[in-house]
């Protein structure tokens, strides 16, 4: 029974100590080197216009609906880049719903792209993301909405497409993950073109 | 399958080798109550006062049975922690976002989840734990899970290499020293790493941000009392609704997701896990973390070879996990660079592959080599929504967690997991030759070999059982997203994951209901608990035997005999067990896919 008694403090004691070093010190270490060391990406990489307004966050997508807009993949975060609700659609390959989601999102993207209806479609633009908030698309994706963006600012198209390419993050080393173009940025980025 | 993610592939595999003798070097010092390692400055005066409030005695070692009795009260006692932490948050500190209180069925689930390694979550992490209950209450288990796991294989470790004894160390020693000396330096390292890429770490509540263009959502009209209004037939009435902002999630994220990865929990702080950009957000970060799942694991089975001084044995079975997951990775990526005919057909590129649930970023190759690693290992993060993948896509990390997460698997339990097959693949070898099989030098007999089938038809019975009790129960299809053999899936998976201490999930399944938390909760125990003790027994057994000294018919456990002995005899037991349900699963659902059959 000793043994039992001397075992039960050993589990409380180092509970305790855990909970202290692990889930207090350590946390708080990190908080303080990364404020000091990378303040801004430590509390969300977050984007202010230049009211000093936060319009968001480089890492986090938003929904666009508007032609003078670059548009984001579709969402199933919530109603749409909800924030609070991150997540996939989780449909399955053989989903119903999700046949008929994509047949709907194919034919307006290429009514709204000005495409011909047996135009191919990029993947991206039609599937949502698996955290629904996902702030890029494609480089393909950019280019087919480029057209749409140019039509509605009336900007020269090699405008926005040197925007695309400025706002386009490559693969880490070059042969790391995929690049892909940054929405909200370039959106911002075209808007301040715009003056606005 | 394009040529840059073959490099990126290579260069997984070569630094993976490159860093498991550094890493398995370091586990004998740490390991080892008496070894020295650079953070002795630091940590050894910690180290002396956490034994002295322990009350334990660090030169004392325990026998199998006080080392299991020590492992299982120390898992009880922060079980209850976390438990009482999760039902009072409402009434603690660091809650910004004034989130309530978990339901006991929830808590419980949450609670076991963190306590066995599995970090199954139920929740939606972003609207449900406040900073504290992350920080603190799931924290701990990222740590203590771990380190347990580790201690647990260095327990077995001893019994294999040791001869003669009763005592396979001490419990407390190895889950102190594991913490202090070695997942918390690589943490603070890692962790900030992961800040430099842009993971999060601060204290501020939610950031409210003004959209560039407002949306217009369609949402339920709420009465007076909190209800849905009903319209005469029935149904909600909806109202549009304009939204201006996006509310941004906030909270020590970096320090979480370090131990997350490297101590193979895998628990997301928030719901979409490793595929959120602020858990995630760069290739490289992508890559770290990958790594960082199999760092461990990998190392220990170094720390194997080192121990019973046979180095060939450790990368034996390290190359037969390398084997093992190279085959799930290229069926995997195959199956998602291949994408969905039906969506193809409907006009998507081909080229593209299928990314539904998949982020650009990361793109196909990278989500799938996620996928495979974190169910080899028993991490559970997922950067890709797996039940999103093609029917064989999502097949690999489904029969990875089946075959016990013994592909590096998870921290410690990994290299324990495979030492059973191990012991197996020997006793099946004596019989083949008709000799009495020996392990390093030590007769396997009929204890051990009961011992390691008993680990094993637990992980078989608790996976099939609960599975098929929920797939006729109301309770159990009540959950589910998708119908067809999709749904099947997402059940088994479900239970595969939990019972494997995995923590991943077909997420599409609502497993939030008081049904499914209970019997997920009891699966974890099972798996966990139930797996270790017979093992325990059987390092137990190991310690007390003599060494005999080889000869020519000894069977040797390094080489290509052992190591097709050894796949053979996981493939086999995997097969066995599982290919009956999952041909009713995934596999029918390939060829249902192929004939554009929907559901």
């Amino acid at each position: 029974m000793k043994f039992f008694f001397n075992e039960i403090r050993g589990a409380v004691m180092s509970t305790l100590m855990m909970a202290i070093v692990c889930c207090g010190i350590y946390p708080l270490v990190v908080f303080g080197l990364g404020q000091v060391l990378f303040h801004d990406k430590a509390n969300g990489s977050l984007l202010v216009d230049k009211d000093g307004t936060i319009r968001g966050s480089r890492l986090l997508g938003q929904q666009f609906t508007l032609d003078k807009y670059f548009q984001s993949r579709p969402s199933a975060a919530g109603n749409g880049y909800d924030a609070t609700s991150s997540g996939g659609s989780n449909l399955g390959p053989t989903s119903s719903n999700l046949v008929a989601a994509i047949t709907q999102r194919i034919s307006d993207y290429r009514s709204q792209n000005n495409l011909a209806t047996n135009a191919l479609v990029p993947a991206d633009a039609v599937t949502a993301s698996g955290s629904g908030l996902d702030p890029h698309i494609s480089l393909r994706n950019a280019d087919l909405q480029a057209p749409r963006v140019a039509k509605a600012r009336n900007l020269p198209l090699e405008k926005v497409q040197s925007l695309v390419r400025a706002n386009t993050d490559p693969a880490d080393f070059g042969i790391l993950g995929e690049p892909g173009v940054n929405v909200l940025a370039l959106n911002l980025a075209l808007d301040a073109l715009a003056g606005k | 399958m394009r040529s840059i993610d073959w490099l990126q592939l290579g260069l997984f595999v070569a630094i993976l080798a490159l860093i498991t003798k550094p890493m398995g070097l370091f586990l004998g010092q740490v390991l080892d109550p008496k070894g020295r390692t650079w953070f002795d400055p630091v940590f050894k005066p910690l180290e002396k006062i956490t034994y002295r409030l322990m009350g334990v005695n660090a030169e004392r070692e325990q026998d199998w049975k006080q080392y299991a009795i020590a492992m299982l009260l120390f898992s009880a006692v922060s079980c209850i922690f976390t438990y009482a932490i999760l039902r009072l948050q409402n009434h603690l500190p660091l809650n910004p976002q004034g989130f309530g209180a978990l339901s006991p069925d929830l808590a419980f689930n949450t609670a076991v989840s963190f306590t066995t390694n599995t970090n199954w979550q139920s929740y939606t992490g972003e609207a449900t734990m406040s900073y504290l209950s992350q920080m603190v209450a799931l924290v701990i288990h990222n740590f203590g899970s771990a380190a347990t796991g580790i201690a647990l294989a260095a327990a077995l470790v001893r019994g294999i290499a040791r001869h003669s004894v009763a005592t396979l160390g001490n419990f407390w020693v190895d889950l102190i020293r594991t913490t202090y000396y070695l997942l918390l330096p690589l943490c603070v390292v890692f962790a900030l790493v992961l800040v430099s890429q842009g993971i999060i770490q601060n204290f501020n509540p939610y950031t409210k941000a003004k959209l560039l263009e407002p949306m217009t959502i369609s949402v339920a009209e709420i009465d007076a009392n909190g209800k849905p209004v009903l319209d005469k037939a029935g149904n909600p009435v909806m109202q549009n609704q304009i939204v201006t902002d996006q509310t941004i999630v906030q909270g020590p994220v970096a320090s979480q997701i370090a131990i997350k990865m490297l101590g193979t929990n895998g628990g997301g702080y928030v719901n979409a896990n490793a595929a959120h950009p602020f858990e995630n957000p760069t290739p490289l970060s992508n890559f770290l973390q990958m790594l960082s799942i199999f760092a461990i694991g990998s190392g220990l089975t170094y720390y194997l070879g080192r121990m019973t001084k046979n180095q060939g044995h450790g990368w034996s079975i390290w190359t037969a996990m390398m084997i093992l997951f190279l085959g799930g990775a290229l069926l995997c990526w195959w199956s998602e660079a291949k994408g969905n005919p039906i969506h193809q057909q409907l006009g998507i590129a081909a080229a593209d592959g299928n990314m539904e649930g998949k982020e650009v970023r990361f793109g196909i190759f990278n989500s799938a080599l996620f996928a495979t690693v974190t169910t080899d290992a028993s991490c559970g993060a997922v950067n890709a929504m797996h039940d999103s993948f093609t029917p064989l896509g999502g097949f690999v990390p489904l029969f990875n967690i089946q075959l016990g997460e013994i592909i590096i698997g998870g921290v410690g339990a990994g290299l324990y997991g495979m030492l059973v097959f191990v012991v197996l693949a020997v006793f099946i070898a004596g019989l083949m030759v008709g000799r009495t099989p020996e392990y390093l030098g030590k007769k396997i007999q009929s204890f051990e070999v009961k011992m390691a089938m008993l680990s094993l038809l637990i992980l078989c019975l608790t996976i099939l059982g609960f599975a098929a009790w929920a797939s006729v129960s109301q309770w159990g299809l009540t959950g589910l997203n998708n119908n067809g053999p999709h749904g099947l899936s997402e059940i088994l998976y479900a239970y595969s994951s939990c019972v494997g201490n995995n923590g991943s999930a077909f997420a599409g399944l609502s497993a939030n209901t008081p049904w499914y938390n209970t019997t997920l909760g009891i699966a974890m125990l099972f798996g966990r608990f139930l797996m270790i003790v017979p093992i325990m027994a059987l390092a137990g057994a190991l310690a007390a035997k003599k060494i005999s000294p080889a000869s020519g018919g000894t069977f040797p456990v390094s080489g290509g005999t052992f190591v097709i002995l050894l796949l053979g005899t996981v493939l086999l037991v995997g097969a066995l067990n599982f290919l009956p349900c999952l041909a009713l699963g995934p596999i029918v659902e390939h060829f249902l896919m192929l004939q554009g059959k929907l559901f």
